[in-house]
């Protein structure tokens, strides 16, 4: 019985629920170790005058400060290009930056030490708002287009044409385990690393940069993650480089933990994201033309920020043939945190650009915003199957999806009730809304799409399974161990799934993109084939038989298909490996193929495959203070041949309540000093329990098996976080019917306060009060 | 109250006896926890807004039995479990995982699992309490789960447990919190049982701090590391940790926690009822007290919008005597009271009464905030409004919070609204009035403008929902 497939738990789950299982934090310290604390800059912008540190070392418990002269090699971070500065000396680029970090036998000393440093700045004017940026001329990193046919010219022969923007907040990661790192130097210019990373080999990376040295002298091991989300992608090399720097000057073990608010003061998060547009469509909603401008903020330095707006601009038409469209991208440069990769990497901040843009075009026409988004849906073959990049859609399931949805939901029922009950409430009003999901599946950096997996049998037969890829909750490991399990027949619990460490799986990439599981999967697969290629002659000799391409491995057990009865044990067949002198590890490598992608023209297959969904969320908007209550999810989503619907499942669920909490509660506001004020869950609100509905139902997609990936799975980590754009729809949906108006603006997140402006903006625009007309939901539905 | 001060606290973690000693009394218990090795509990915040450190504490409930109640180890400070029995999720795996572990592991509850000891937690408190529901976890925030897997655990749990060691151990346990004067790392902490004793040390130490719940003292010892000289906690106080209901007026203890308030008044204010219900969560509302709450003299602090529409009145003590004093009176400015040094606030009394003349009362209290759940208020706001048979307004009261340096009351409006019929009418002309009663502050919460509407939109919603 093949493992892949099952409901199996998280392969820690005993390990979480009693508290034994350890993050980098947890292990027992080493003695002598020592804590870091940073001195942050009070100031956005501003160019340092003086640096003082000397009266830290008045503190007892301080050790040292670190400084820029202590960095041994490169006093920079950068992950696409050299730009961010490890310990500024001379501008601040955005508040709270760390100007020195103090190293102190405890935390308290480090932090006490910290409050002692002298720094002089000089303020100079902070650049806060995409706005901003633009008028100000400042940009980072390359313009982007990618267009299609001539969108300008479309636009003036299209039957309609509308022009809007809209702007979106960025998103705090809010992992529940704040950035941690732990240096251990071994005395002899090697450091061992515990870090809280999704992407081990790049810390590897920075720190032999920053400490001038080889790669393989530095080994970054990653435990487990409190969750990641892509904040730990490349924002966990910079403490990390800190931590190896305090490991070298003082020659003792090094810690790094941040604080909550100095976590969220300090790393950067999801893109905000301005998109201006004009938009040509027909009397029945078809959208003929777009021309889009996309400004990312990346914040202080560039980061990540090229690959994802590149996948912004690359979502925005979601599940939508656009014939002619053109979107160009910039990075603006502002005095905020450097913003970084957060699951869906841009896809979802170009996706509500496109269903923004729908919702404009449907309430203009007085047409139910569902049938606009069905009326455009990519479909057939060639053009009207194809995206703005070039990519064919080859495994089109959006139509499936969505009448499978609103089936589920009683979509077309509910409606009318909806419609009734806004016609007898003048103050609340409910709304309803259905959006469509289509996320492409790679890396768009092409070298990004490899992965190894080492596999180490010992002689009793138990296993040791590495791969490259880290655990941030998402469940990779469980499925790894399924995949393992399955390819080598044998039961899960012979396995030890190893922290992922560069030692074994060397030049890994990131664990993101969703790609944890087809990646590496893969590689996993290719190792356990290399090692039953070799078991099998062992066994055949053991058991007499001439063909060991007739044997299966199956639970443990070995047997040749053609005599089932006659079967011998995996351990047996390992001893006997052994004494062959028949290698009993082996590497498993992987590449995902037939993918390209040309940057010059902005075409190509940058992805595998698309993962599709489609959710319908009602919501219950309250006239008098704006807040929303969530009723009712429905979900139908794509993750192939599931390789373990429990945690498919859970990808789905969270994936979708994080999506609602950036939209709807998640609210960064930075002061005018450029000072992250919402640095805190008090100020910051995430969802909780109470904010998820009852009635919360998700199907995954049947007889879906997904050709080419490991065992027909799908990838699951960040498509589903996009269904939550059915939340905003739904509240703008209900905002709606507070009047009778053609055009509903609303902020993004939608706070109550954000609800409430966009409700009094539908009531003095339909000049009447509350609850007269309700024409939009009357309308027919479908 | 001894006199000599100890050098050592002992309580009870996990059954095991441990004595703690050289650490300052406003060390947290979640700092204590994981220095000293048991590290299943996690810090997310260090705020009490996660959860993620939540512990189960061995209290006394509603009942004056022991219950178990979650708490958020980062905000207790150390001196405040002397004597006390402590659970975590190392504590409660009895040879096999107890039942909410299994059903978070069969659920699949966990996903990076950073959140799930506190979950853990709260769950264990609520299964012997046959509370198992999503309120007893809307203290815990999860970033991966989106929750579902953990309320399907929670269904799994729900229905009452059968008696185990660990109800057995709630049997077993002394009731009685004995009184403790410690001293560790230059700072002192006291927990007397007599209010003359705490008078007392406030005569005989002028810099020290009361501490009730520390639900806001707290985040003074975690968050922002500040140290405090001298305690004086107010829980073991026998005089604060009392109420009493006649039927003409209830009187509570300042010491009171508001989860027993929750408990033993449900029911007698409605506007009390919904406030408390949308009051932080469950584990902050196990420590918080009235008299915090009060104290913190916070103008976003939610109880007292809702004590001043019901004309509360509080007793204070001091060495010199008593006193008593109607809420409205007792707040000054932004963060400043009428309390004098070496006063202590002893309870708060809500007349049950309506005003003469009146056939019935409306009153209800209401709180918006970014978030429906655990969150500070934008406006807090409770009214109650006296009508007489004609429908006329006899008696009204608006009261606010977040709106101005204090909580406040809309007076003026107040007054207007005597003698006017209780009708959409007159609520419009209340609005306008309400419209300029207050000049609220823009903040990361709300702006001006938001604040204002709400001010008046919270009236006209109340008057739609009590016609
Ligand atoms: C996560 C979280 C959520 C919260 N949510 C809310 C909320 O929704 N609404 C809200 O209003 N508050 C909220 N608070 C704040 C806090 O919980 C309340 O103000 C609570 O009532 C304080 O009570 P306490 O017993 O914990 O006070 P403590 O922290 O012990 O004391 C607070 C202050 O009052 C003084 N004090 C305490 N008792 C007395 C007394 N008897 N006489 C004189 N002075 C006294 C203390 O000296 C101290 O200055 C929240 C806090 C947290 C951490
Ligand atoms: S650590 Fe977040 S509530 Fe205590
Ligand atoms: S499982 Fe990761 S935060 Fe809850």
């Amino acid at each position: 019985m093949t493992t892949v497939g099952q409901r199996k738990s998280h392969e820690s789950a005993t390990g979480h629920v009693s508290g034994k299982a350890l993050y980098t934090d947890d292990q027992r310290q080493p003695i002598g170790m020592v804590s870091l604390y940073p001195v942050t800059a009070p100031h956005a912008s501003a160019r340092i005058t003086h640096i003082d540190v000397s009266a830290a070392y008045g503190v007892a418990g301080v050790v040292t400060v670190l400084t820029a002269e202590d960095v041994p090699g490169e006093n920079d971070t950068g992950v696409i290009i050299r730009d961010e500065v490890l310990f500024p000396t001379e501008v601040i680029s955005y508040w709270g930056q760390a100007v020195v970090w103090v190293v102190g036998e405890t935390e308290t000393a480090a932090r006490l030490g910290a409050d002692r440093v002298v720094v002089h700045y000089e303020p100079l004017p902070p650049i806060l708002s995409i706005k901003d940026a633009i008028a100000a001329n400042s940009f980072q990193g390359q313009p982007l287009v990618v267009r299609r046919g001539d969108a300008t010219t479309a636009l003036q022969a299209a039957d309609f044409c509308l022009t809007g923007e809209v702007e979106m907040n960025g998103q705090d990661h809010f992992y529940l385990e704040t950035q941690a790192s732990w240096v251990i130097p071994d005395g002899e210019g090697n450091y061992q690393i515990y870090s809280s990373t999704q992407h081990p080999t790049e810390t590897q990376v920075i720190i032999a940069r920053v400490l001038g040295i080889p790669n393989n002298r530095v080994v970054v091991t990653c435990l487990r993650m409190g969750g990641g989300f892509g904040g730990k992608e490349s924002q966990a090399n910079p403490f990390a480089a800190v931590a190896a720097i305090a490991a070298v000057k003082t020659g003792r073990p090094a810690r790094v933990r941040l604080r909550r608010s100095q976590d969220m003061t300090l790393t950067g998060k999801r893109h905000g994201l301005l998109g201006q547009y004009q938009v040509g469509f027909s009397q029945e909603g078809h959208i003929t033309a777009l021309d889009v401008d996309l400004y990312a903020d990346g914040g202080w330095s560039l980061d990540l920020s090229p690959p994802v707006l590149l996948r912004a601009a690359l979502h925005v038409d979601n599940a939508y043939y656009i014939p002619d469209i053109e979107v160009r991208g910039q990075i603006v440069k502002t005095h905020k945190t450097s913003n970084t990769a957060f699951r869906g990497f841009g896809g979802p901040q170009g996706m509500v650009v496109g269903e923004e843009i729908i919702d404009r075009v449907a309430r203009f026409l007085g047409l139910p915003p569902e049938v606009v988004r069905e009326r455009n849906f990519y479909h057939g073959e060639g053009a009207t199957n194809t995206t703005h990049y070039g990519q064919e859609i080859f495994d089109n399931r959006i139509a499936c999806i969505w009448s499978q949805v609103k089936a589920n939901a009683n979509f077309a029922e509910r409606r009318i009730e909806i419609a009734h009950f806004n016609q007898s409430h003048s103050y609340k009003k409910r709304g309803l809304a259905i959006t469509p999901v289509k996320f492409g599946i790679s890396f768009n950096k092409t070298q990004y799409n490899q992965a190894g997996a080492l596999i180490l049998i010992y002689t009793d037969g138990s296993i040791q399974l590495n791969h490259g890829g880290t655990e941030m909750g998402q469940g990779l490991h469980t499925k790894m161990l399924q995949v393992a399990a399955s390819a080598l027949g044998v039961k899960i619990d012979r396995f030890r799934l190893m922290p992922t460490s560069t030692d074994k799986v060397p030049n890994t990439s990131a664990t993101a993109a969703s790609s944890g599981a087809d990646l590496n999967g893969q590689a996993v697969k290719d190792a356990c084939e290399t090692l039953k290629a070799r078991l099998a002659p062992v066994a055949a000799k053991l058991m007499n038989l001439d063909a060991p391409e007739d044997l299966v491995f199956e639970d443990g057990w070995i047997y040749s298909r053609s005599y089932p009865n006659d079967r011998i044990r995996f351990e047996q067949v390992v001893e006997q490996a052994y004494n062959d002198r028949v290698s009993l590890s082996a590497t498993g490598y992987y590449r995902t193929p037939n993918i390209y992608w040309d940057a010059a023209t902005s075409q190509g297959r940058p992805f595998y495959y698309f993962a599709y969904g489609a959710a319908v969320s009602e919501v219950e908007v309250d006239g008098f203070t704006g807040t929303f209550k969530l009723r009712q999810v429905d979900i139908v989503h794509d993750v192939g041949e599931s390789l373990n619907p429990l945690v498919d499942q859970g990808q789905i669920e969270g994936g979708f309540v994080q999506g609602m909490g950036w939209l709807t509660m998640e609210e960064l506001v930075w002061d005018a000093q450029g000072r992250l004020r919402s640095d805190a869950p008090s100020t910051y609100k995430i969802p909780t329990i109470s904010e998820v509905p009852e009635h919360f139902h998700v199907e995954l997609l049947q007889r879906a098996a997904q050709e080419g990936v490991i065992y027909g799975s799908k990838a699951v980590g960040e498509p589903p976080l996009m269904l939550a754009m059915s939340v905003r729809e739904a509240i703008r949906d209900a905002i709606a019917a507070f009047g009778a108006v053609d055009f509903v603006p609303l902020a993004s997140p939608a706070t109550p306060e954000a609800i409430l402006w966009a409700i009094e903006s539908v009531k003095a625009r339909s000049g009447a009060k509350s609850g007269v007309a309700e024409s939009l939901l009357v309308s027919p539905t479908v | 109250m001894k006199q000599v001060l100890e050098s050592c606290l002992t309580a009870t973690i996990n059954g095991e006896t441990v004595r703690i000693q050289a650490i300052a009394p406003t060390t947290t218990l979640l700092e204590y926890l994981r220095q000293s090795g048991r590290v299943g509990t996690k810090e997310g915040c260090g705020d009490g807004d996660c959860g993620a450190c939540t512990v189960a504490l061995m209290a006394q409930g509603a009942d004056g039995k022991l219950h178990y109640q979650a708490v958020n180890s980062c905000l207790i400070p150390i001196g405040a479990i002397a004597g006390r029995h402590i659970l975590t999720v190392e504590g409660i795996a009895n040879g096999c995982l107890h039942p909410v572990q299994a059903a978070m592991v069969q659920t699949g509850g966990s996903q990076c699992g950073y959140c799930t000891p506190g979950f853990i937690m709260s769950l264990f408190a609520a299964y012997y309490d046959g509370t198992v529901n999503d309120a007893c976890v809307e203290g815990n925030l999860c970033r991966c789960t989106g929750y579902l897997a953990i309320r399907r655990a929670a269904s799994l749990v729900a229905s009452s447990p059968v008696q185990d060691v660990f109800r057995d151990r709630l049997a077993q346990t002394a009731t009685e919190l004995g009184e403790v004067s410690y001293d560790g790392a230059q700072s002192q902490f006291y927990r007397p049982t007599q209010l003359s004793e705490v008078l007392a040390l406030l005569q005989q130490h002028p810099n020290a701090t009361l501490v009730a719940g520390a639900t806001d003292l707290g985040l003074d010892f975690s968050h922002h590391r500040k140290s405090y000289p001298v305690l004086v906690s107010l829980e073991a106080v026998v005089e604060l940790n009392f109420m009493h209901q006649t039927t003409e007026a209830v009187e509570i203890g300042a010491a009171v926690p508001l989860s027993h308030i929750e408990d033993r008044l449900r029911g007698v204010f409605p506007s009390l009822d919904e406030m408390l219900y949308w009051f932080a969560a469950r584990q902050v509302r196990n420590r918080a007290t009235l008299g915090g709450n009060i104290g913190t003299a916070s103008p976003i602090g939610d109880l007292p919008p809702v004590l001043l529409a019901l004309d509360a009145e509080l007793k204070l003590a001091s060495a010199v005597g008593e006193r008593t004093l109607p809420l409205a009176n007792f707040f000054k400015g932004y963060r400043q009271t009428d309390l004098q040094p070496g006063e202590v606030i002893v309870s708060c009394k809500i007349a049950r009464t309506i005003a003469p003349g009146a056939v019935r009362r409306l009153s209800q209290s209401y709180k918006i905030g970014k978030r429906g759940t655990d969150d500070i208020s934008i406006v807090a706001a409770a009214f109650c409004i006296d009508l007489d048979e004609q429908n006329q307004i006899v008696h009204a009261r608006l009261a606010y919070g977040g709106v101005a340096a204090t909580p406040v009351r809309a007076i003026v409006v107040e007054q207007w609204l005597l003698g006017k019929p209780w009708t959409a009418e007159t609520i419009q002309q209340a609005k306008s009035h309400l419209k300029t009663a207050f000049t609220p502050l823009t903040d990361l919460r709300g702006s001006a403008e938001y604040r204002k509407l709400l001010i008046a939109n919270l009236f006209e919603k109340f008057f739609v929902e009590y016609p």
